[in-house]
């Protein structure tokens, strides 16, 4: 009983955080594009007077959302219609399950000893998970965009299913190279790996180890969200909204917040595979080890809230390089995308792959 | 009714998992794809409890831009975004098996690194085949 309490309470836990990011996000995007285009940005909702910087504008939208018509084209597939916005939020929401956020609280003394890890399922092949998790968003996109019956629909579901399937080979490949020097696929002991140093001073993070794996994962991870300098399956300027064009109401609402959590999610794998996961740099299960110093002590409970805060912290750090890019780079064009995709990352990752081989077994 | 029930009964749940031999530790990865699924429904629910319906047949109309739209949508498409599913499925399934190659990469050694490079080395020829057949090419 304890620990179906337990399960829920961390399914509760990360729902919160991810529907209550997926909507701050909203406004951080509205505001973010406001300072960078020198515009003041939404100021306008309030609650008794009070409009704090604009931050009720997503309870509004919130709202407009569930009391708006939701319409469905005359020739819509009555079936397909309502499920793809179900298909392209729910796998976002999934692929969390497996990513490990913190370290492990202790509760009560040797004999009944509470361990709870705060990860809400470690899977041993839980990268694997992420991956074919994340391609069942695949379908919302097309299903999406086919059963609008409306040509700007279908044009960017196509794109963005093609986008996808691309990138997802040089995503998997360039994640490889991590596996290759962990030795494991499940997130939680990548994440426990990363606490270990080098020499005594540098962090065994992934971007260490792995620095162009980074960076060709990065760029993967951005096509897969579909953002800019990818977003073509929904470029407003030629598409209008593409594979969502038809979509209104809560049904939109539903596409709109599985994007936000996307981003959020691709924010948080960047994280666990290359940025250390929650390690803090010389934070050990005993307390701060500065090489050189002595050991700052502190208790573990401490020590799991300080790691869930540093896995928070990263996680938005990235999450706001994504959004700045967004606002800073053009969009490709589609044949620029396909061959940055098939001719640049995967070589790119292949080569990564056999140069990271030779060396393990070279350094070995 | 009864199997709904015995649905929301965990560890009922639990021990279905561990006699098809998985790990209790998909309980929680189940748990959260039932709640995620609930979590998007809910709010549609709400939307058609809440939302009033009047359309008309200019609301129901396909959206282009305004012009009464011309034609069905189910058009022919481009030969290209066929050929790129074509290439995702053949160099996917071969990323796939290269997942536990990598993982085992440390017991293989050096007989693993022989191996998998002659299986690198034929995907890597079919690459150079699809490339110089122009299939990677995005041509209008």
């Amino acid at each position: 009983m304890l620990d179906l309490l337990i399960v829920l309470g961390k399914i509760a836990i990360l729902v919160g955080c991810l529907l209550g990011g997926a909507a701050f996000l909203t406004w951080v995007e509205r505001k973010q594009s406001a300072a960078m285009q020198d515009r003041i940005g939404p100021n306008r909702a309030d609650i008794f007077g009070f409009t704090l910087w604009g931050l009720f504008h997503p309870i509004a939208d919130g709202i407009k959302m569930l009391v708006k018509e939701d319409l469905r084209p005359r020739f819509a597939d009555p079936y397909i219609f309502p499920i793809a916005p179900l298909l392209a939020f729910f796998p976002a929401m999934v692929a969390f399950a497996v990513i490990p956020w913190g370290g492990t609280l202790k509760f009560g003394a040797e004999p009944d000893l509470l361990l709870i890890p705060l990860q809400l399922a470690d899977l041993n092949v839980g990268i694997l998970f992420i991956f074919a998790v994340a391609s069942i968003s695949v379908y919302g996109v097309i299903l999406g965009g086919w059963s609008s019956a409306n040509k700007w629909s279908l044009l960017g579901g196509m794109r963005g299913a093609s986008q996808m399937l691309s990138y997802e080979v040089s995503m998997g490949l360039s994640a490889m190279g991590i596996f290759m020097i962990y030795e494991t696929m499940s997130l939680a002991k990548i994440a426990q790996a990363q606490g270990d140093l080098f020499f005594g001073f540098i962090p065994a993070w992934g971007i260490v180890l792995q620095p162009a794996a980074f960076v060709l994962f990065m760029v993967a991870a951005i096509a897969e969200t579909k953002r800019v300098p990818f977003d073509l399956p929904e470029s407003e300027s030629e598409l209008i909204a593409g594979y969502f064009l038809e979509y209104s109401g809560m049904k939109f609402g539903l596409f709109f917040m599985g994007e936000f959590i996307e981003i959020i999610v691709a924010g948080s794998i960047i994280t666990t595979l290359f940025l250390g996961s929650y390690q803090i740099p010389y934070l050990g299960p005993e307390g701060l080890q500065i090489p050189g110093l002595e050991l700052w002590a502190m208790g573990p409970n401490f020590i799991a809230i300080l790691q869930c805060m540093a896995f928070l912290v990263k996680t938005a750090a990235m999450v706001f390089l994504l959004q700045s890019i967004r606002w800073t780079l053009p969009r490709f064009r589609y044949d620029q995308l396909m061959k940055l995709g098939w001719k640049v990352l995967f070589p790119l990752a292949i080569a990564n792959l056999l140069v990271t081989a030779i060396l393990c077994l070279l350094l070995t | 009714m009864e199997f709904i029930k015995t649905l929301f009964n965990f560890p009922q749940v639990h021990e279905w998992l561990g006699q098809a031999g998985y790990p209790a530790v998909y309980l929680g990865a189940l748990a959260g794809a039932v709640l995620a699924l609930l979590i998007a429904a809910v709010p549609i629910l709400m939307s058609v409890c809440l939302s009033p319906s009047r359309p008309s047949a200019a609301k129901k109309a396909a959206y282009e831009c305004g012009v009464p739209p011309v034609g069905t949508a189910r058009e022919k498409q481009m030969v290209r975004f066929y050929v790129v599913a074509i290439l995702f499925v053949l160099f996917d399934v071969e990323t796939a098996f290269l997942f536990p190659w990598a993982v085992a990469y440390d017991m293989l050694g050096l007989f693993g690194l022989i191996e998998m490079g002659l299986f690198l080395a034929i995907l890597i020829f079919g690459y150079v085949y699809a490339w110089k057949k122009e299939a990677l090419d995005w041509v209008y």
